[in-house]
């Protein structure tokens, strides 16, 4: 197992976070979760994987047998990364281990977006063995298929730890497909993932993660992105299936003039699912545009969906869109929709409702024809289609399947 | 048009939340014809053709519904819809997430049969709103257009439409006549015609374009006067619908 070198850590600052809880969801008791696991293989090539592995892997959007639509691919199991391969001149593709070794500026970008000592979860990835993918496109490169990652858990009791480094140079256009995933059954599990993005001037990143849990893992994402000049940042949540909590609330900064920062997130909680969901964004650049739309959706669980936009540039304008369904059982959503400005000639706004579905709805598309379990259908499905702009038609598919194989344990 | 009669009322009465709307409604459609809803508001009109449709909150407490022969009184919207139902509604709701397209692709699967969806739009004039979110943003014509290219691609046999030309300008109206005319096969031979319509009208304007056979005005809850639409369109465009309660009385 690569670990990193200690000048790169920032572990006294990690230290003084060690035991600092998180500002939201519910705290846990790190000591209960194995810090270190064994080394897993690396596979040359995927299609040796089992095959319920790749089965499952592929419900969170990741292809192993046919990478052909892929313009990389990097898995981790547990601490591992057991495959790991660019296609495309121009994208670089590794284990972020590999790439504090290899390159000496990227401590530049280690704990620049997201600080070490936000609380303990980025102490304990500061702290602790793990791993983390490391994407990149060169200046002006465009990747013409998505990067696949894949964050899978194969060690129950594990505290997987991950930091993620995506780095968009200037002119580039990066697409990026994130699978997260276990085969740990019901036993109890931790997943921290940490994620710093920097989008340089003119860049785009499209990052699109769908989680593909298990009913006792808690998951801590932490993820900060830093968005320069014209650049845009696109980013896709979709977890539809039981986890037993997670909790993330991503800042994306605008730090250049006319950057534009876009969060989609898709969520439905089941019984026994808490999920606090939140998306922040800070427009310091002038002309810099914003849009944050979240669609919740609870058969029995608890979910905090929230939002935060503050303007503090001439021109900035921002928009939050929250909308919840009860569909049944007694789950709970609740909304925090919040706005900050601080001068005058911006624009921010924002939108929640929390219901159930319509009968008027339901009847309408009765009247068409539809039984009523179709109307109702028709309508969810509906409900969690996000019209999303800039998204390849590959990843667009990806998440059309990933909600429509949730649609039978919705309904 | 055939004699096979294809809705038959008989005795009607219907409450919403407890409170009766209509009474002792009588009406027959036969095949192929098309008959008019006239009346103030609040009059019931509407209530009649949700009541048809087998809307829910509109609850039967007398009388029956047949359809074909067949007692529907006790099915749900969707059944009668697969019967062969077609309703175009005044204020239809905003289904996010739910596309024009989508919504002629079930109407076609209830009608059990192909439909070009291409064709359909053109015709409605609704080719841009195919990939837009149902009635998102749709003006009162719109509206009428898409409830009326849902009808088109269903293809019922009975047409219940209540008031297609309310909230539509001048140079629109021409379309909807010509949509409505389509729905009710008047272009076929008047023997041919199959299919039949209810249609509610405030103004009577639907009257330049569609031929309609029986008229009803309905006030206060029940039917006071049955004729020819056109002389009784004529009479309340005069004397208003005061003239048609003396006239009962």
């Amino acid at each position: 197992m690569r670990t990193v070198e200690p000048e790169k850590r920032s572990t006294d600052k990690a230290r003084t976070a060690a035991d600092k809880p998180a500002r939201y969801g519910e705290d846990i008791d790190l000591s209960s979760y194995l810090t270190s696991t064994d080394e897993i293989p690396y596979e040359e090539s995927l299609s040796h994987l089992p095959e319920q592995a790749k089965e499952t892997m592929l419900q969170a959007g990741v292809i192993a047998d046919d990478n052909s639509q892929r313009s990389g691919t990097i898995i981790q199991m547990d601490h591992s990364i057991i495959h790991n391969v660019a296609k495309q001149e121009g994208i670089e593709v590794m284990g972020t281990n590999e790439a504090l070794e290899k390159y000496d500026w990227l401590s530049d970008y280690y704990w620049k977006a997201v600080a070490v000592d936000s609380d303990k979860y980025t102490a304990h990835v500061d702290l602790n063995e793990g791993n983390g993918y490391f994407i990149r496109a060169l200046p002006g490169s465009e990747s013409l298929y998505p990067v696949q990652a894949c964050l899978y858990m194969a060690r129950a009791k594990l505290a997987q730890n991950v930091h993620n480094i995506i780095i968009a140079e200037e002119g580039s256009k990066l697409h990026i497909i994130t699978g997260c995933t276990a085969s740990i059954g019901n036993e109890p599990g931790l997943h921290l993932g940490v994620s710093e993005f920097y989008i340089k001037k003119g860049a785009q990143v499209s990052f699109t993660m769908i989680h593909n849990w298990s009913p006792e893992i808690a998951v801590r994402p932490r993820t900060g992105i830093i968005v320069e000049e014209g650049g845009v940042f696109l980013s896709n949540y979709v977890i539809m299936k039981p986890v037993h909590s997670i909790q993330t609330n991503p800042l994306a900064r605008c730090i250049g003039d006319n950057a534009t920062v876009r969060f989609n997130s898709i969520m439905v909680a089941s019984e026994g699912s808490t999920m606090d969901m939140g998306s922040q964004v800070i427009l310091d650049g002038k002309g810099s545009r914003t849009e944050i739309i979240s669609r919740a959706i609870t058969t029995g669980g608890d979910i905090m969906a929230r939002g935060y936009i503050e303007g503090n540039a001439a021109d900035v304008k921002g928009h939050l869109e929250c909308r919840g369904l009860i569909l049944r059982g007694e789950g709970m959503i609740h909304a925090i929709p919040e706005l900050k400005g601080t001068l005058a000639g911006i624009d921010l706004s924002h939108e929640a409702a929390v219901g159930k579905i319509a009968e008027e709805e339901v009847e309408y598309l009765m009247m068409r024809g539809l039984t009523r379990d179709e109307a109702t259908a028709t309508i969810v499905r509906g409900f969690l289609s996000v019209d999303i702009e800039g998204l390849p038609s590959e990843l667009s598919e990806e998440l059309k399947r990933a909600v429509e194989a949730s649609e039978k344990d919705i309904m | 048009m055939t004699d096979h009669v294809l809705l038959e009322i008989k005795d009607l009465a219907v409450s919403v939340g407890g409170k009766e709307i209509i009474h002792d409604i009588n009406l027959s459609i036969r095949a192929g014809e098309t008959h008019v809803l006239f009346g103030p508001n609040g009059g019931g009109k509407t209530t009649l053709l949700m009541t048809i449709m087998g809307a829910p909150k509109y609850q039967v407490t007398n009388g029956s519904i047949h359809f074909r022969g067949q007692d529907i009184t006790g099915l749900s919207i969707d059944e009668r819809a697969r019967l062969g139902i077609g309703m175009s509604t005044q204020r239809p709701p905003v289904v996010h997430g739910v596309k024009t397209q989508d919504m002629l692709v079930a109407c076609a699967k209830a009608g059990q049969h192909d439909i070009d969806i291409e064709g359909l739009a053109r015709k409605a004039n609704m080719g841009e709103f195919m990939d837009r979110d149902i009635n998102y943003g749709f003006s009162g014509g719109e509206i009428k257009r898409s409830e009326l290219m849902q009808l088109l691609a269903q293809g019922p046999e009975l047409v219940l439409l209540d008031e297609p030309e309310s909230g539509v300008d001048l140079v629109n109206i021409a379309l909807i006549g010509e949509l409505i005319n389509e729905l009710l096969e008047k272009d076929h031979r008047i023997r041919e015609r199959k299919r039949s319509g209810l249609i509610i009208t405030h103004t009577g304007h639907i009257l330049d374009y569609v031929t309609a056979r029986v008229g009803y005005v309905l006030f206060e809850g029940t039917i006071i006067c049955e004729g020819d639409p056109r002389e009784m369109l004529a009479t309340i465009m005069d004397r208003g619908y005061e003239e048609c309660k003396k006239c009962a009385l």
